[in-house]
């Protein structure tokens, strides 16, 4: 008993690469399976041939990766980017002085950081619907203005491409402010007594001493913000109309409505290119900066 | 960094903090407002939330998301916990790639997992369903529980584990008393992490789960696309107050366990 027992349980105590696999052979086996596999089946469906009724038929092309060149497709693509870029500049701009302000909080620190953290919490899908709710024709933000007297006749907030920026940097304003809060909080004060001492005030001393230390943070926090951006899909489908099409809302309709599979597999695969993309221009600008 | 902060910036600050609240709290507020069409407020109500209650449809969507909610989160607690402490123990051949691969599906976009799952069932003909919602769930909710169980295993001291071994507790004793109870906070982090993406997913869900299997976000997306209406901001209030139930179950959890 005792021995089947230390056979079973040993690899939770001790070392050896043997029961290392024991222990990771269940959950690596589920994403093969579930993650894997799947983004391999995608990637055979995106040289395939296309069915007559979705799917796909035998037969090898590259046809479905040529039809970029398109000029509709092509406009989404630079919408897509444009859009995920315009999230992560704005999300910056907001997010850096909140940042800030939470790193020299005081007592408060805590609870605003708890208020940061709350939306994460909350259904990424409800809070995509209050936007809904304020911007829509007859909602709350027309309704006052109305009530103001600013406005005569309801103005179209939503289904534009602006509803869609509005929807995205609200959603993802977290994840930059947390990574640069971090890299602030981070931040040795002797280090900013010593800028006063040799006489840096005020912007000066923030140019010159905080934001280079924070600049990790505000790059963790960017590619937080423009991956999930560049992939977005509900946003652009509830808040958007027909000239704020992104890449995700493309491949749900190829695979829908226009029973496309293998160009929605194509453009599945051109997404995750730019996602790696992303990806790659960050480890570079990280490792840059652990040399400097 | 211990003065005052400019006017300008405090005006800022406030500013994005009403930004970033501001929406769900006004939502919650007009579950309680007796306008149906109107942005205006008419009087305090609570019809939205009675009519909840004759809604079999999202009473079952809920029960459901729970369910799922459940059964994914022990599923990819159980096997990402593993993962993370085969990667903390030991460097062997692989494991640096194993542990960078985790955030593979972390960063894939959603829309593309959800549709390489749904051609994957399509291809094997395994019918949609609640099966296949559970297998997704756990498949997307495992890497992010390995990843926070796992920074908790770097950083925690090993030396109490080693020394409950010497001290002649066998490794079944050593791992249940000493190295489980300094491991449950991190896996507790991580099973609500799993809990809340898997009660909260819409992307992926929407793609696999067939018509048998409305999770509460699908339902509510159905609702949100047939157009605005009051029971839709009662039903959004409830999610709300459920993940925050959640979440504070499991702050008072943790608060107890380190008091």
């Amino acid at each position: 008993m005792t021995g089947l027992r230390r056979r079973l349980l040993g690899p939770l105590v001790r070392r050896p690469a043997a029961g290392s696999w024991a222990l990771l052979t269940p959950g690596l086996l589920w994403l093969l399976l579930f993650f894997a596999v799947p983004l391999a089946v995608l990637l055979g469906y995106s040289v395939m041939q296309r069915g007559t009724y979705g799917g796909v038929a035998p037969g090898f092309t590259l046809e479905h990766y040529r039809r970029f060149s398109d000029p509709i497709y092509l406009s989404i693509v630079w919408r897509t980017l444009w859009i995920a870029l315009a999230t992560t500049v704005l999300c910056l701009l907001l997010g850096y002085p909140v940042a800030y302000a939470i790193a020299r909080a005081g007592r408060w620190r805590a609870a605003l950081l708890f208020l940061v953290i709350l939306p994460f919490w909350t259904s990424f899908l409800v809070r995509t619907y209050a936007m809904i709710v304020l911007l829509r024709g007859s909602g709350v933000v027309n309704t006052l203005l109305a009530a103001l007297g600013l406005t005569a006749t309801p103005l179209e907030l939503l289904y534009t491409p602006g509803a869609v920026l509005a929807g995205l940097v609200y959603g993802y304003l977290p994840f930059m402010i947390l990574p640069i809060y971090a890299s602030l909080e981070r931040i040795d004060l002797d280090l900013l007594d010593a800028a006063e001492a040799l006489g840096a005030r005020g912007p000066a001393r923030f140019r010159r001493v905080i934001l280079p230390l924070s600049l990790p943070g505000v790059a963790a926090g960017s590619l937080l913000v423009f991956i999930p951006a560049l992939g977005a899909f509900l946003t652009p489908d509830l808040l958007g109309g027909a000239k704020s099409m992104m890449l995700g809302n493309l491949v749900q309709n190829q695979f829908g409505p226009a029973r496309n599979w293998p160009f929605g597999s194509a453009v599945s695969f051109a997404l995750m290119g730019v996602v790696f993309v992303a990806l790659l221009v960050w480890l570079r600008v990280r490792d840059a900066e652990e040399r400097a | 960094m211990r003065r005052p902060l400019p006017r300008a910036l405090a005006w800022i600050v406030a500013g994005v903090f009403l930004l970033l609240h501001l929406p769900v709290v006004v939502l919650v507020a007009y579950s309680f407002n007796a306008a149906r069409y109107s942005a205006a407020w008419s009087g305090f109500t609570l019809h939205w939330y009675a009519a909840l209650l004759e809604r079999p449809d999202i009473l079952r969507a809920l029960r459901l998301s729970l369910v799922v909610a459940s059964t994914s989160t022990l599923l990819a607690t159980v096997l990402g916990t593993l993962v993370a402490m085969a990667l903390a123990r030991a460097r062997f051949r692989g494991s640096r790639l194993i542990e960078g691969g985790l955030y593979l599906p972390i960063v894939t976009p959603e829309i593309v997992a959800g549709i390489s799952l749904l051609i994957l069932f399509a291809a094997v003909q395994v019918p949609l369903g609640v099966g296949t919602v559970i297998v997704a769930h756990t498949a997307f909710c495992l890497p992010f529980v390995a990843v926070v169980v796992l920074a908790r295993l770097r950083g925690m001291d090993r030396t109490l584990e080693e020394a409950a071994l010497v001290l002649g507790a066998d490794e079944l004793t050593a791992f249940r008393r000493v190295t489980l109870p300094q491991l449950a906070p991190g896996i507790l982090a991580g099973a609500l992490l799993a809990f809340t993406l898997s009660l909260d997913d819409f992307v992926i869900t929407f793609f696999v789960a067939g018509p048998g299997a409305t999770t509460l976000p699908v339902l509510v997306y159905s609702m949100v696309r047939r157009g605005v209406e009051p029971t839709i901001n009662a039903v959004s209030t409830l999610l709300v107050v459920l993940t925050t139930l959640a979440v504070g179950v499991a702050a008072r959890v943790d608060g107890a366990r380190r008091a």
